[in-house]
């Protein structure tokens, strides 16, 4: 391209209003992409759930119906509100990744030889896929030669079977979820502990601040947006559990590993049937319940921006 | 630095942490060392159940070239980079365009664009499922990595819309103003001006998509089936299926499907990090 358009036009329609067309030029790809592909299907998925549908036939218009099903669960007995309640265990010790990715960082925060090794090998877990990862914990908890037991075996304890025990295995499942969630949050907090002010720790150590203290009152407060991150990523990954559930127990035993996202799964594309309809009802639901945290998340945001 | 630097404590104390290190290391990658082990043990160890003592004899290459030679993994592996390698490409070039939109511009509906592409990032994948099917189904790309490709694309602009246009309102505005004044053309500003300076962000976007769509496992059950589309990730269940109870072979085929964003991860190592704790810092 040469300079001579950009002479010859300058007077044009299109020069004069340059700056306020350009912005939806160059939007317009991405827009479009995004609207067929994500906005759009979350309107089709509320109205879809509205109908009864096997994804083939004719839709039959039903109301509210798939809703009035899943609150009184009338067509799959204790499957809603497990799911409902494992989503709640999985939200709330999920969480746990941040503390334990805090500490971790903590620890690795040091600069002996061999470090940056160090530091990658422990991020390791969240490299690889959650598939393998599923794979990975089914071995480790087998009941036969699975490393747990044969741990567990070294101290005496009887072999358990963790994902074929009904109040376990949510608990065995997100504590696989929790290796890779934790090693996400160590690196989020390695960053942050990089750029902490170091006068202001030495103004905190004059003052006689150490340890514990010194973590709560001068760390933690400049590590603020390490931590909202973390806060992010882990509550919308904690709501989002499929791909382990769905690799180590496939929802069971008897259906008490289910969540929303997987039970959803299981409705509308399994071998259990094709009941578009009332998935999109479950995935209304879930939708919602993340819809709750997304709010709050762009709130924070927002605040944030009007601050510069 | 917080903790206090080791090398300022009592000697006892540093030879405790160096000894640490190794130990604490070993016990957090148990699981996957385990693995590793099982992938190098032959069929018979299985079978006289010495899964934890000295392999009986190393078969690592028979059973790793079993994996390439025996199975559909190497097809699996191709349509997991013949899936990823595009998506990157799209999603990275259409986000250089929107951050820079969002980015540079200031008009009233910047911010609500912003976080319609925000919010769409961390949405339930099961509110896009059924009707995301259906459009692919529609467009006779059920079954085929173009329509996982389009979809991806689609689905991880939201989240580099946001890096990217996070990266350039960190950019030095002058740069662009200046161009104006000079009264280079806005399309100019953004290819001369504003992209050469985004390379950081690209090549860490470019790693960090790479990684989710190679690890993504849900898209890829619900838009393909069968050996001639699906990436790795799901290819793996079927591996499993046909190697059933061959623990040292599901083991082996476990870490090659696990390996490639490994081995990116630590290629790419500096922009990996910078790419996912951007914003974790100010």
């Amino acid at each position: 391209m040469s300079a001579a358009p950009d002479l010859a036009d300058r007077d044009s329609w299109f020069h004069r209003n340059q700056q306020t067309i350009a912005p939806w030029l160059f939007l317009a790809p991405g827009i479009l992409f995004f609207a067929v592909y994500v906005i759009i299907p979350i309107f089709q998925s509320f109205n879809l759930s509205l109908y009864e549908w096997d994804g083939l036939g004719a839709a039959e218009y039903v109301g509210v119906r798939n809703y009035e099903d899943l609150y009184w669960e009338w067509v799959d007995r204790d499957a809603f509100y497990t799911s409902l309640k494992n989503n709640l265990i999985w939200l709330l010790m999920y969480l746990l990744a941040i503390p334990a990715g805090l500490f971790i960082a903590l620890f690795l925060n040091q600069t002996v030889r061999g470090i940056r090794l160090y530091k990658s090998l422990f991020f390791f877990p969240f490299v690889i896929s959650q598939v393998v990862v599923g794979l990975v914990f089914t071995w480790f908890y087998d009941p036969t030669f699975g490393l747990l037991n044969v741990l567990l075996g070294a101290v005496g304890v009887p072999p358990i079977n963790v994902l074929g025990n009904e109040n376990l295995v949510t608990f065995g499942i997100i504590f696989a979820g929790l290796w890779p969630q934790t090693a996400y949050c160590m690196i989020l907090y390695l960053t942050g502990l990089n750029a902490v002010d170091p006068e202001q720790i030495e103004a905190g150590r004059l003052d006689g601040a150490r340890g514990v203290r010194m973590l709560w009152h001068i760390i933690l407060p400049q590590l603020r947006p390490a931590t909202f991150i973390a806060f992010v990523v882990t509550i919308i990954g904690a709501l989002r559990s499929f791909d382990l559930i769905s690799i180590m127990t496939q929802g069971g035993p008897f259906g008490s590993s289910r969540v929303l996202a997987f039970y959803m799964f299981e409705v509308a594309l399994s071998e259990y049937g094709f009941r578009m309809g009332y998935g999109a009802a479950i995935a209304v639901v879930l939708f919602m319940i993340m819809m709750g945290f997304i709010t709050y998340f762009l709130w924070s945001m927002y605040r944030e921006e009007r601050g510069y | 630095m917080f903790p206090t630097p080791i090398a300022k404590q009592s000697r006892g104390a540093q030879i405790t942490y160096q000894a640490m290190l190794p130990l604490a290391l070993i016990l957090w990658l148990a699981p996957l060392l385990a693995v590793a082990l099982f992938s190098v043990k032959p069929a018979a160890d299985f079978t006289t159940a010495n899964y934890w003592g000295w392999p009986s004899s190393f078969d690592g290459v028979a059973n790793y070239g079993k994996v390439f030679l025996q199975s559909d993994m190497p097809r699996y592996l191709l349509n997991s980079v013949l899936i990823t390698v595009p998506t990157v490409i799209g999603a990275v070039a259409l986000s250089c365009m929107t951050g820079f939109a969002l980015g540079v511009y200031r008009f009233r509906a910047n911010l609500w664009i912003f976080f319609m592409f925000v919010a769409g990032n961390f949405v339930p994948f099961q509110i896009l499922m059924v009707p995301v099917r259906d459009l692919t189904l529609g467009l006779g790309l059920y079954n085929t990595k173009t329509g996982l490709v389009l979809f991806h694309i689609a689905f991880q602009t939201g989240f580099c819309t946001l890096f990217m246009r996070n990266f350039i309102r960190a950019l030095p505005f002058e740069l662009i103003e200046a161009a104006r004044v000079e009264g280079v053309s806005e399309w100019r500003i953004f290819w001369f001006v504003v992209l050469p300076l985004m390379r950081p962000a690209i090549a860490a976007l470019s790693v960090l998509i790479f990684t989710f769509i190679w690890n993504d496992y849900f898209w890829a059950v619900v838009l393909t089936q069968g050996a001639e589309s699906q990436p790795v990730t799901a290819g793996i269940t079927s591996f499993n299926a046909q190697f059933r109870a061959a623990y040292h072979l599901m083991s082996a085929g476990s870490i090659v499907a696990a390996l490639p964003p490994v081995a990116m991860f630590f290629l790419m190592q500096k922009h990996f990090i910078a790419g996912l704790t951007l914003g974790a810092v100010k």
